[in-house]
């Protein structure tokens, strides 16, 4: 195990970039927190601020205004950081993939790790993907 | 001469789950003026509309909003079924103010949490969220997924409720109400709240008005609007229900007036269940040929308020025209008038307290060219721009018939 990989193995800090997105799975992210799936008590938190995060979380299709504060934000990051796509239109676009004012998924924007598709994708669904991409950098 | 400070929220702040910028331009701690901006969620969703099937506009307007996503579809479903001229089935109208209803009880719990994280209780935002877990369960069992159903089509809906369905969903409106008691007492009894919410972010009847704000947040205010009330649609003229408002104005009425509408959502569902027994099992749709040439308007009561959609036909199989108006367009503007005077952090909970959903209100506004950086538009401009364009418009469609 690398040193990077070192930084992930414990409580990673979330922070959550909501895109040009219909607020799904902004709420499903925020359900993934409190008392039925409680990702706290495994030491994840949102955090209100990029520079403390080990995670970033983005989700919703990224439109022409979005984008250059999308990647402000990536640059801000602290490095190594995991970033995850959220949704159909984190993913790909989505239902939104035809509209003028659309900037391209996330992977087109910033590197992407893990892809979490759905619409929205339920709680239990976020959780299996960033499960599954700690698991893979160990 | 007193200098103002600027305080920027947002447009990426950890308060906010949705992005928008609100600049608060402060004296000291007092909050002396206020402004917007906006569109950082625009998606073009009206244009998109105009290049879908109708049969596909659903699952589009659907996703305008993914907690009032009932709303919209309702919305339109109205419309296209004002310009087409539909009647559609009891049964229908009865499973469409189930879900509706069922929408208004879990965003409303949705809400009273987010009220509580705004004002630093996080203990209430834990509670609301796991009360309304059930609700999403619901919501599961009936239509398949957690948040956007897909239940509606023109002329109907695209699965039943069947009756065997409906002990459970009795069961759970009955752990709902009870768990609404515990919450709606300790709200109303918490001294905390009280003083953090009353006399703070007061909008009087005369500024609803002056502003024509809509939802729950005018009823707070005193003013009896409800689109389910004013211009009934769907199963809402079949039960018995009554509008819910407070006089104060103020953050603590606007809770009062949802948590109270929750119990009225449970005896409007627990009616249209009664209803939903009585009709056959199966009688969902009715069949829909054409949509004619013509123009169509739909309102349906969002949780937020009063969601406008108005359509207009060509005859073909998509919409040649389709505007939306949110409730929460109207609603943010509001803030010019409760927000200053406030404190900075009372402003907070006072955002809050309309309800915002920002992803329903984006709205694109062009003021200068990109590139070159010519042509500022000012506001004279563009309500002239808006003339020529509505005349061109009523020209287009025969509007002045």
């Amino acid at each position: 195990m690398g040193f990077k990989n070192y930084c992930f193995r414990k409580s990673l800090w979330v922070f959550h970039f909501g895109g040009a997105s219909c607020n799904n799975c902004d709420i499903e992210i925020l359900d993934c927190l409190t008392p039925r799936h409680d990702l706290e008590r495994f030491g994840i938190l949102l955090v209100g601020s990029i520079r403390h995060a080990d995670l970033l979380l983005v989700n919703g299709s990224i439109n022409k205004h979005d984008r250059e504060r999308l990647v402000e934000i990536y640059k801000q990051a602290p490095k190594p950081i995991l970033v995850v796509a959220i949704g159909a239109c984190g993913c790909t676009g989505g239902i939104f993939a035809d509209s003028i004012t659309f900037a391209g998924p996330v992977d087109k924007v910033i590197p992407v790790d893990a892809y979490i598709p759905g619409c929205p994708p339920k709680p239990e669904a976020i959780i299996a993907g960033i499960v599954k991409l700690v698991n893979k950098r160990r | 001469m007193s200098r103002k400070t600027l305080i920027p929220i947002g447009p990426y702040h950890p308060l906010q789950e949705e992005p928008e910028l609100f600049k608060l331009y402060c004296d000291g701690e007092i909050v002396k003026d206020i402004q917007w901006v906006t569109g950082y969620n625009h998606r073009s969703i009206e244009k998109l509309s105009e290049s879908k099937t109708y049969e596909q506009v659903f699952f589009l307007v659907e996703r305008i909003c993914g907690i009032c996503s009932t709303s919209h579809p309702f919305a339109f479903a109205n419309a296209v079924e004002e310009i087409a001229g539909i009647e559609i089935t009891d049964r229908t109208k009865y499973i469409r103010s189930i879900i509706g209803e069922l929408e208004r009880i879990h965003s409303h719990l949705l809400w009273v949490g987010l009220a509580g994280h705004f004002l630093g209780y996080n203990t209430v935002f834990m509670w609301a969220w796991k009360y309304r877990e059930p609700v999403l369960d619901l919501f599961e069992m009936i239509t398949g997924n957690r948040n956007s159903y897909a239940m509606f089509r023109v002329g109907g809906v695209r699965r039943d409720i069947e009756n065997h369905k409906i002990a459970e969903i009795r069961r759970v409106l009955g752990e709902v109400k009870s768990k609404t008691d515990l919450l709606t007492g300790a709200v109303m009894d918490d001294p905390v709240i009280h003083a953090r919410t009353k006399g703070v972010g007061v909008l009087t009847r005369q500024d609803v008005i002056d502003y024509g704000a809509v939802g729950p947040t005018a009823r707070a205010s005193g003013v009896a609007i409800d689109v389910r009330k004013d211009d009934p649609y769907a199963a809402y003229p079949l039960v018995d229900w009554k509008v819910i408002t407070s006089e104060a104005g103020d953050v603590f009425a606007k809770a009062e007036v949802r948590l109270l509408e929750m119990y009225e959502s449970i005896s409007i569902i627990e009616q249209c269940l009664k209803g939903l027994e009585k009709e056959k099992e199966g009688e969902i749709n009715v069949k829909v040929t054409e949509i004619p040439e013509g123009m169509g308007n739909g309102r349906a009561e969002a949780p937020r308020g009063e969601v406008f959609h108005f359509v207009v036909s060509d005859g073909s199989n998509s919409p040649a025209r389709h505007k939306i108006r949110a409730p929460s367009y109207v609603n943010i503007a509001t803030f010019k008038k409760s927000c200053i005077g406030q404190t900075i952090a009372d402003a907070t909970i006072t955002l809050a307290g309309v309800d915002p959903c920002y992803c329903c209100t984006e709205r694109l506004a062009v003021v200068c060219d990109a590139h070159s950086g010519e042509k500022l538009m000012n506001a004279k401009e563009l309500i002239e721009r808006s003339a020529v364009r509505t005349a061109s418009l009523n020209k287009e469609f025969n509007c002045n018939k």
